[in-house]
């Protein structure tokens, strides 16, 4: 099962490395890890992408939460949320592809942000499946970088990990 | 104002630290001109960075202190990788405090720089570097805060040699909030009371107790609960001295070298009471034979991550095993009723018992387990027994028989060879009058030898228990068993005159090697020789193993027995 923890950590200089040791010495996978300070700047938030039965993921948080630096920890797909990823990725655009680019990337809600004689780079905001689609969509010769920020995400309403 | 290392210093006074563990370096210098303009906190020079985190971990098992050990940058810091993992297997309170290089030079590969947080991160409850002297003496308050409470563990504090040549105030804080670690002390009432419950319908009950029971100091509180209940107890290797061995309803330890009524106590049991314990794989063998048998689990443990992780429990409780021994015992005060059929169920582990599983075979040689007998009744089963790790751990585990906690002083989680000998100087450290007894092979010994040179330097007395096959014996013992006996490199030749080497270190060496011969010399030892280190080289069977045993991946109750080759 697909799972996306998010991590309120105390923003210390090796807080992120306790966090990947933990899950390559136990482990445990991590599809994507994003992190960055909240509005209070002591704190970190973080979000890892990770899938593994409900016992892997019972462990994953406890484990987690043992870690002196982790403050709290959400498995946000317990309950409803919403989560994003950005993408960028920079196409071939040239001919009659430069039409072509330009118009899946409308189809797909993505902005053209650089544009060169022969390039576009193209920001792509939204789940993670959109983002796939979208990549499975263009003519893969034609891909030149991608660049995915990894998943990120929130409760929704009342469902908020503050300290 | 007064300098970092001199705050080094004075926290370890605040903290009540009599003595640390270490070893001096270029990084560590001004810490050490500190040590030595006062004398509050004794310094123990050991002969290797590793022997003195085991000492200091050994300090703290033998006394629930936290021990403390004091390491140079680079070279100082990875040799007490293996003293700190072994600490930590173990859940031992222990802070090491490290040298680094100067702050401006740490990532330049200055000399004996190594990035101590980075390495020993796998192998710590936590660590810090201090790069400000404003930070050290609330640092250090951490390292010891959370060291010793919640799952105690092992604690490094980096600290590069410029903090500790910096001036600041020295204010120590007197208690430590910290928003990120506030770990569970009280157990949940209602999963309590369930618990107290299930105990009451319990017909084939056991209590199976573990190396938390020592660490929480709660082995009084699980005799007195243990007796209310009449259940029989069992006990983990790192629980040994938990519960009284001699008493009645201890069934003696269980798991890969357990007895034949506690691996199958354990395996038929309907309720299990875990306490402080983990179910690892050395203790219930393979999960799913041990899944096979129907039971209710109660576990009992500060770690909320050790509950349901190798096995799945129906009434977890977390917090501390002291405080929830308690409110059981208060839920129980009005008398507690157990299910009469429990008296069935002794019936039947006396059965297993009948078994006599630890009985072993004569031989015109000494057998080990009757050296740890004689052990027994010549140190009026009083002792602290080290250990390190081999045949000769399991034979002092089996019959030494540990009436007390903290008596029993081995690496149970890492099985680290080499600790025995520095576990014996932190046993005396922090236990200055005690009788201390290290059980050891002639394969172990060799891995901390050169601390015979510090028990010399701090007169020492420790009774070396050399049970001498000639073998790395367990590793032997496999080969012998599922290798069709092929001995590959577990034959040690070209082994040291033990008594000769004891001598040259200025210590008594004796060799033994007549079945007779053995209860005199250790009378000797622990009498004529009480205040001297002796290293008796008991020339034992070589071909002596350890029984009752359950092989690699079998199940609990599928042991093979002493009789059965
Ligand atoms: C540091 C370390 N290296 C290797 C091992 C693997 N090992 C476990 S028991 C053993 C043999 C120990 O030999 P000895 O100390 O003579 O004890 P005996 O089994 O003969 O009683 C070995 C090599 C270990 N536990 N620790
Ligand atoms: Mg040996």
């Amino acid at each position: 099962m697909r799972h996306i923890i998010s991590i309120l950590i105390e923003n210390e200089s090796g807080a992120l490395s306790r966090v990947a040791g933990l899950f390559s010495a136990r482990g445990y996978n991590i599809e994507s890890l994003t992190v960055a300070p909240t509005e209070d700047p002591s704190l970190s938030r973080m979000t890892i992408l990770t899938w593994g039965s409900d016992d892997v993921l019972e462990q994953i948080t406890k484990q987690l939460n043992k870690l002196v630096d982790v403050v709290k920890v959400v498995d946000l797909s317990e309950a409803p949320h919403v989560e994003r990823e950005l993408m960028l990725i920079k196409v071939r655009a040239t001919g009659k592809d430069r039409d072509e680019m330009k118009r899946m990337a409308d189809i797909f809600r993505g902005r053209i942000i650089d544009v060169t004689e022969t390039t576009y780079v193209i920001e792509l905001t939204g789940a993670s499946s959109k983002l796939d689609s979208f990549i499975a969509a263009l003519d893969g010769g034609l891909i030149l970088e991608t660049v995915r920020t990894g998943v990120c995400g929130v409760g929704r309403g009342d469902r908020i990990l503050k300290v | 104002m007064i300098s970092g290392a001199e705050i080094v210093i004075r926290c370890l006074q605040e903290e009540k630290v009599d003595c640390v563990f270490g070893y001096p370096g270029g990084s560590v210098l001004h810490i050490y001109d500190a040590l030595f303009k006062q004398d509050e906190v004794k310094h123990i020079l050991v002969r290797h960075e590793q022997a003195a985190v085991h000492a200091a971990d050994a300090y703290s098992r033998s006394s629930q202190k936290v021990g403390v050990a004091l390491v140079t940058s680079g070279p100082g810091v990875t040799n007490t990788i293996t003293g700190i993992a072994t600490a930590y297997m173990d859940s031992i309170p222990m802070v090491v405090l490290c040298g680094q290089v100067p702050t401006q030079y740490i990532g330049q590969d200055a000399f004996q720089e190594c990035d101590a947080v980075g390495i020993t991160r796998p192998c710590v409850k936590h660590n810090f570097l201090v790069k400000d002297v404003k930070d050290l003496a609330v640092t250090i308050k951490k390292a010891f805060h959370i060291a010793a409470t919640g799952r105690p563990g092992p604690v490094v504090v980096d600290i590069p040699k410029d903090v500790t040549a910096q001036m600041a105030e020295f204010d120590y804080p007197k208690s430590i909030q910290m928003r990120s670690y506030n770990p569970v002390v009280k157990g949940h009432l209602g999963q309590i009371k369930k618990a107290v419950q299930v105990l009451q319908e319990a017909k084939r009950p056991i209590i199976y107790s573990g190396g938390g029971v020592i660490l929480s100091e709660a082995s009084g509180k699980l005799t007195r609960l243990a007796r209310q209940l009449g259940f029989p107890v069992t006990s983990t290797l790192m629980g040994l001295g938990g519960y009284p061995a001699t008493d009645r309803q201890f069934v003696g330890m269980l798991g890969m070298h357990g007895t034949f009524e506690a691996n199958n106590a354990m395996h038929y049991a309907d309720v299990v009471l875990a306490i402080g314990a983990r179910f690892d794989d050395r203790v219930i063998g393979n999960p799913e034979h041990f899944g096979e048998e129907k039971r209710r689990i109660i576990h009992i443990d500060i770690d909320p991550s050790s509950i349901s992780k190798r096995v799945r429990v129906d009434v977890p409780i977390v917090g501390n095993v002291a405080d929830v021994l308690d409110e059981m015992l208060k839920l129980m005060d009005g008398g507690c009723k157990t299910d009469p059929e429990v008296a069935d169920w002794w019936k039947q582990i006396d059965e297993w018992r009948g078994r006599k599983s630890l009985a072993y075979r004569q031989s015109e040689r000494i057998m080990p387990q009757f050296v740890v007998e004689k052990l027994y009744e010549v140190t009026g089963g009083d002792a602290f027994v080290t250990s390190d790790v081999g045949q000769h751990q399991m034979f002092a585990a089996q019959y030494y028989k540990f009436d007390k906690p903290r008596r029993w002083i081995n690496s149970g989680g890492l099985g680290t060879m080499g600790v025995g000998l520095p576990y014996g100087m932190g046993v005396l450290m922090a236990n200055p009058e005690a009788q201390v007894a290290c059980i050891t092979g002639e394969g172990s010994i060799q891995m901390c030898i050169q601390e015979m040179s510090t028990c010399k330097q701090y007169g020492f007395p420790i009774k070396i228990i050399n049970l001498n096959n000639g073998m790395l014996g367990m590793v032997r013992q496999w080969q012998e068993m599922f290798y069709s006996k092929r001995y590959s490199q577990s034959y040690v030749t070209s082994l040291p005159d033990f008594v000769k080497l004891a001598e040259a270190y200025g210590h008594v060496g004796m060799r033994i090697e007549k079945p007779e011969d053995v209860e005199p010399a250790l009378r000797k030892a622990f009498t004529e020789h009480k205040d001297d280190l002796v290293f008796m080289d008991f020339i034992i069977d070589p071909t002596a193993n350890v029984f009752p045993m359950v092989a690699a991946g079998k199940g609990l109750t599928e042991m093979i027995l002493a009789e059965e080759l």
